[in-house]
């Protein structure tokens, strides 16, 4: 039996090029990982019937000698990305028997690159939370301590690589749902630039920060994924091209450090003795360390949880119980709506969105929203401005350790576990969580952020950081 | 924000929702508002043109297909119309509106 704990992507490739093992081993390794673990964990909502298929399909094309960046690799979908045929509920009781009619990009690609679908995870429901308790399909618990949250919103995604159920996963990143969840569970997870990979066939949640993005046990892996990823697409007309964003400084290895931002209330003392202990790593590895100020960084948990509330009300709109979904009856046509909304939609989706009808409405329009636009151009700003100077800026991934179930008692405390990792959504710019030092047997993370466009710096940095 | 305003922003949401629930999201739009209310404090000085906010905002706009199918008609219809709630023949069916 394949030992998949000592397995990453990169090296099953090679075993799987070398004939040492076939994705049919791969996989079925993975399937009695997950029939070990998944019934108490909940990381798959549903692991896909066809994936011995898919497997053996690889096997074929390995054995022509085809050679492909994830040819026979299990990979794990985030229940709210689009497989054609399957179904892709974003965790919503409204979604709950939705079935795909097409592959969002993201997903084609990687079936054009090899990989197996293996199935898909929990998350919180449209990816609104940060813990994958507001789930409609129960909770997914954390491997280090099962009375702890994964994070959230990819947290089956993170469970599902931090586990060995697969190699690799992808998760969405709207707040920090990719970064947090990584740093939760001890594995990779990464945010390309805004616009760096499609979302066609991603289910929006806020269109004007959503992006996906990978987990995995290495750089090394996050980067063979995202190479598969990227790219423009003409069904989303948000993506980038290589020279959307020309290089302003080559790279020189400069890392800068916003203290002031993380001096506040509310930050576990491990997580701010463990970011001491990353920059000493970083120093000996030849790393010069600056000081920066980033005056208005703290603004962007603000400006999120007002730009974000108003997409879903808006994006949330179209679960009407008319063309697709759960459909509960009313009297009438106009009472249908109101009865499916109801049900289809848990308590937190039913509260942001609310809470959008709100900041959008006539007379305080320019208030909330219009001021979180110039919020977020403003952080951008200064965000670009820091990296003329350095390469990278280097804060925690979040506050604290995972958190117990339960823990966070109002919507407002959940909303600050997003504080170190909103800033790159609201900028657009690519970041990274590194698994990295323990509060006992806890998983911490150090975060690092690059320049729009910048994600080979990521690349390099975090490499020679986990000596890669 | 009273009980009474969250209901009528329920309406306009089109999400029936009861008087408890409403009364409990008052009080948690109270505190998420005063936080992200400091929003106001560091916008104030900026001025945003509507052209230069389109330009600074997004690296490009007006991203545009040809005015033409995108793929042959017909290919998704019964896809998508499996998962309508209801249907008749090739048409999604609702209630009568008039």
């Amino acid at each position: 039996m394949l030992e998949l704990s000592n397995l990453d992507i990169k090296s099953a490739r090679e075993g799987l090029k070398s004939g040492k093992f076939s994705s049919r081993d791969l996989v079925q390794a993975c399937l009695n990982v997950i029939k070990e673990k998944n019934k108490e964990l909940n990381a798959f909502l549903e692991v896909f019937d066809n994936v011995l298929d898919q497997a053996d399909e690889a096997d074929k094309k390995i054995a022509q000698g085809i050679d492909l960046p994830l040819l026979g690799v299990p990979i794990a979908i985030k229940d709210n990305i689009l497989v054609a045929g399957q179904k892709s509920s974003a965790s919503s009781k409204i979604l709950e028997n939705f079935i795909s009619p097409i592959n969002s990009t993201a997903v084609q690609k990687l079936l054009d690159a090899g990989a197996i679908i293996m199935g898909r995870t929990n998350m919180d429901e449209f990816a609104m939370g940060s813990s994958t308790e507001t789930s409609a399909f129960g909770l997914t618990l954390n491997p280090h301590d099962h009375s702890r949250v994964p994070g959230g919103s990819s947290g089956g995604s993170a469970v599902a690589v931090s586990t060995n159920m697969v190699l690799g996963s992808l998760g969405s990143d709207t707040a920090g749902s990719i970064r947090q969840p990584a740093a939760f569970c001890g594995v990779v997870g990464f945010k390309p630039t805004y616009g760096r990979v499609s979302r066609s066939g991603l289910i929006a949640m806020t269109s004007s920060l959503d992006q996906i993005g990978p987990f995995s046990k290495t750089l090394t892996d996050a980067e063979i994924i995202f190479n598969v990823l990227k790219g423009g697409d003409p069904l989303d007309s948000t993506t980038i091209l290589e020279e959307t964003y020309p290089k302003q400084k080559n790279f020189d290895k400069t890392i800068g450090v916003p203290r002031a931002f993380f001096e506040g209330e509310g930050i576990s003392e491990s997580v701010k003795k463990n970011l001491e202990e990353s920059i000493e790593k970083f120093k000996s590895l030849g790393y010069k360390i600056v000081d920066i100020n980033l005056p208005n960084i703290s603004y962007s948990l603000a400006a999120y949880y007002i730009l974000m509330p108003a997409e879903v009300s808006s994006n949330l709109a179209r679960f009407d119980g008319v063309k697709f979904g759960l459909h509960t009856d009313g009297t009438n046509g106009i009472e249908d709506y109101f009865k499916t909304r109801a049900v289809g939609f848990g308590r937190e989706a039913r509260r942001r969105i609310i809470l959008g009808t709100y900041v959008l409405s006539s007379g305080y329009y320019d208030a909330y929203y219009g001021n979180a636009l110039k919020a977020k151009q403003i952080i951008t700003n200064e965000m670009r401005e820091a990296f003329k100077k350095v390469d990278l800026i280097l804060t925690p991934t979040a506050p604290t350790p995972a958190f117990k179930f339960g823990e966070k008692a109002t919507p407002l405390d959940m909303y600050l576990a997003d504080i170190f990792t909103v800033p790159a959504n609201i900028s657009g710019c690519p970041s990274v969580s590194i698994p990295f030092g323990h509060e006992n047997q806890l998983p911490l993370g150090i975060e690092l952020t690059a320049d729009l466009g910048r994600e080979d710096n990521l690349f390099i940095a975090g490499k020679e950081f986990l000596g890669e | 924000m009273n009980a009474e305003e969250v209901l009528k922003l329920a309406k306009l949401a089109r999400i029936e929702i009861s008087v408890e629930e409403a009364e409990n999201l008052s009080h948690e739009f109270e505190a998420i508002l005063n936080y992200v209310g400091q929003v106001k404090e560091i916008s104030g000085n900026m001025v945003l043109g509507e052209a230069g906010q389109k330009s600074e905002m997004f690296p490009h706009h007006n991203v545009l297909r040809g005015d033409s199918n995108p793929h042959e008609s017909g290919i998704y219809t019964e896809k998508i119309l499996e998962n309508a709630p209801a249907r008749e023949g090739d048409y999604i069916k609702v209630k009568k509106i008039l």
